[in-house]
């Protein structure tokens, strides 16, 4: 019995000592620029940050968990919830001891693939390629109160035992102020903003049917999340509707349906867009970027930015969003990018950007 | 089936029995009777039957029938059938005393022409509507104003008013009355758009520090709290904006200073003054 006992020991001891050997041979030193960059993105895959980080450069002056941080988010952001799909790397310029090589990672969340593009430069350590992991130094708020007081709206709607003429408040009055279809990549877009006129909070969605010639209904569709769905009193959201697959030039009428309900809400908090621009991102297409700051004193988990381009009549031309996949810490400058077509950007004279917002910590 | 068949032909039958036996010979019944009040019918012997508004009764009558008020409380048409011979009367509503209110809307921007609107169906204690002509009361106010008042005399039971809304914001009390009866409604009037908006900026620690004067409608009431005013900065940076809250009657923001810039305000569509901040 106990010699069983003693060979299975020896065999499993064997087993581990194998597949330590063949985990070692996973952290093998990278031999080209662009492979160092690969690999560190294959651990990140696997949730192996420790294995990834085995791949940063000394010289990045970057610890290991600001790394993980960095990479697999933290504070309930959308990267938390993300998992990496796929990596696309490219050598910019190469020399014997350093090279940039540009990554472009797909990552898949709930709200839809996320593309996080990176030049990243990577140095030749002794024959062994690493990568130079910028991780941005967050600058940390010192300890205080914020003191926050804004309104908070609850709502009493009527009861089975009211008196049967006993009005229900009524749902808020919400107005479309402008809205303009355009046909684009083959299908219809019906976009526009929407004005909470009323002074209590709302829960708005629009709704758009096509009419064909004959009167016909083509298609029906909503908002969906391009649109701010909780506007505050005198609250402005952009709204885009998608239909694709239907010509414009088929449609004789659009018929558009604002739909407003009551709902409990707080003013709080208050996320500041600053410095907005359009510029050039790394591959030269345009976008617009920016900073959002948290002015509350709670992190907003998930940030999510619409953005309105008007041309020089003030027409609504394009609205676009993207989400944030950091977390807004309070009073922490973050940065943003939103993606704009090219053809558009020529025509973009005016533009206003909104933040829509989802935490954790807040019901409402 | 068969029995719902039999139990529609049993009913076709009796209401016809009942409609043929009031034409051959009439019991001396009133025309009108008030509702809850008490019916004596002289000359009716054995087995009465009543039909009435949701009700059917049958009652035992030795040369006198009577109806308790409370079988007589739902107003309309009453035929009573004894022996073969029958009679037809109808209750009527008993004088007004009570008022079923319906108002219109829960919450209106103030200042606004007929958009206030009232319908009171008048009652009486036993809930029949009252077909009679009724004065109907009502008055409008919110708490330290006079009260907006009009007298409506209602037509088939019913009486119906259109108001304006009064310049004061607040929780408007809607009242209609029908002699000492009253029925409260709350109309909220609330402020309307703001007349204009005014801010200016001074440096702070953080940045440009902005905030409005107090923001008020055209009737010089206070915009209410929570009310979204956007703060614009336009610098060679770009664009900042903030969505701030109006709290305790204004709104303020923190911009970054980046040397020159121009500053806005605007809140939903109207648009206030402008700032050239900073620069030569």
């Amino acid at each position: 019995m106990y010699r069983i006992i003693s060979i299975g020991i020896l065999v499993l001891t064997a087993a581990l000592v194998a597949v330590g050997t063949v985990h070692s041979s996973d952290m093998a030193p990278a031999k080209s620029p662009d492979g160092a960059v690969r690999a560190l993105y294959e651990h990140a895959k696997g949730r192996d940050f420790k294995g990834a980080f085995k791949y940063v450069s000394s010289s990045s002056n970057t610890d290991e968990q600001a790394f993980v941080r960095d990479m697999g988010g933290r504070d309930g952001s959308l990267r938390t919830y993300s998992n990496l799909q796929n990596v696309d790397t490219r050598i910019l310029h190469q020399d014997d001891n350093a090279a940039m090589v540009r990554a472009t990672a797909e990552w898949s969340t709930a709200v839809g693939a996320f593309f996080d593009t990176r030049d990243l430069k990577v140095v030749n350590e002794d024959g062994q390629w690493k990568v130079e992991w910028p991780v941005e130094k967050q600058a940390k708020v010192p300890p205080q109160v914020i003191p926050v007081n804004y309104l908070r709206w609850d709502v009493i709607t009527r009861g089975n035992d009211d008196d049967w003429g006993a009005q229900n408040v009524e749902a808020p009055r919400v107005r479309i102020v402008s809205m303009n279809a355009i046909e684009r990549e083959g299908g219809t877009i019906v976009m526009g903003e929407i004005e909470n006129e009323d002074t209590v909070p709302a829960f708005v969605a629009v709704n758009a049917t096509l009419k064909g010639k004959t009167g016909n209904v083509i298609a029906e569709e909503s908002s969906f999340d391009k649109i701010s769905h909780t506007l505050l009193p005198k609250e402005i959201s952009p709204f885009r509707i998608d239909f694709p697959k239907v010509k414009l030039s088929s449609v004789k009428s659009v018929s558009m349906q604002p739909n407003s309900m009551l709902v409990a809400a707080s003013a709080d908090p208050v996320i500041g867009v600053l410095n907005q621009h359009v510029d050039k991102d790394l591959r030269g297409k345009p976008v617009l970027k920016g900073e959002l700051i948290n002015e509350s004193g709670q992190t907003v988990n998930i940030p999510h930015v619409l953005a309105t381009y008007y041309d020089g009549s003030g027409k609504v031309v394009w609205v676009s969003d993207g989400y944030v996949d950091q977390a807004l810490e309070p009073q922490t400058p973050t940065p943003f990018s939103v993606g704009l077509q090219q053809d558009i950007a020529k025509n973009v004279q005016n533009y206003r950007v909104t933040v829509n917002q989802y935490s954790l910590d807040r019901t409402q | 089936m068969i029995r719902k068949l039999l139990l529609s032909t049993m009913v076709v039958a009796g209401c016809w029995f009942a409609a043929s036996a009031a034409n051959a010979q009439g019991l001396q019944v009133p025309k009108t009777q008030p509702a809850g009040q008490e019916l004596r019918i002289s000359g009716v012997n054995g087995t009465a039957y009543v039909f009435g508004p949701a009700t059917a009764f049958k009652a035992k009558a030795n040369g006198e029938l009577v109806i308790t008020s409370d079988q007589l409380r739902a107003a309309g048409m009453y035929t009573v059938v004894s022996d073969g011979n029958s009679g037809t009367f109808f209750v009527v509503a008993d004088k007004a005393s009570n008022v079923a209110f319906l108002a219109r809307p829960s919450r209106v921007a103030t200042a606004k022409t007929g958009v206030i609107s009232g319908t009171g169906f008048v009652l009486d204690k036993f809930n029949n509507l009252v077909m009679q002509p009724t004065p109907v009361k009502f008055s409008l106010a919110v708490p330290g104003t006079p009260a907006e008042t009009r007298s409506e005399t209602s037509k088939n039971g019913v009486a119906f008013v259109r108001m304006d809304s009064g310049k004061k914001s607040g929780a408007a009390q809607f009242v209609a009355a029908v002699d000492d009866t009253e029925v409260r409604r709350v109309v909220t009037q609330t402020a309307a758009d703001p007349c204009n908006i005014r801010f200016k900026a001074e440096p702070s620690k953080d940045g440009i520090h902005v905030v409005t004067d107090p923001i008020k409608d055209c009737s010089g009431n206070a915009v209410p709290d929570g009310t979204i005013v956007t703060f614009t900065e336009t610098d060679q940076k770009g664009r900042s904006t903030v969505d701030a809250r109006i709290k305790k009657g204004f709104a303020e923001a923190e911009l970054p200073n980046e040397g020159s810039a121009n500053l806005s305000v605007a809140s939903g569509v109207v648009i206030g003054n402008e700032i050239h901040w900073g620069g030569k």
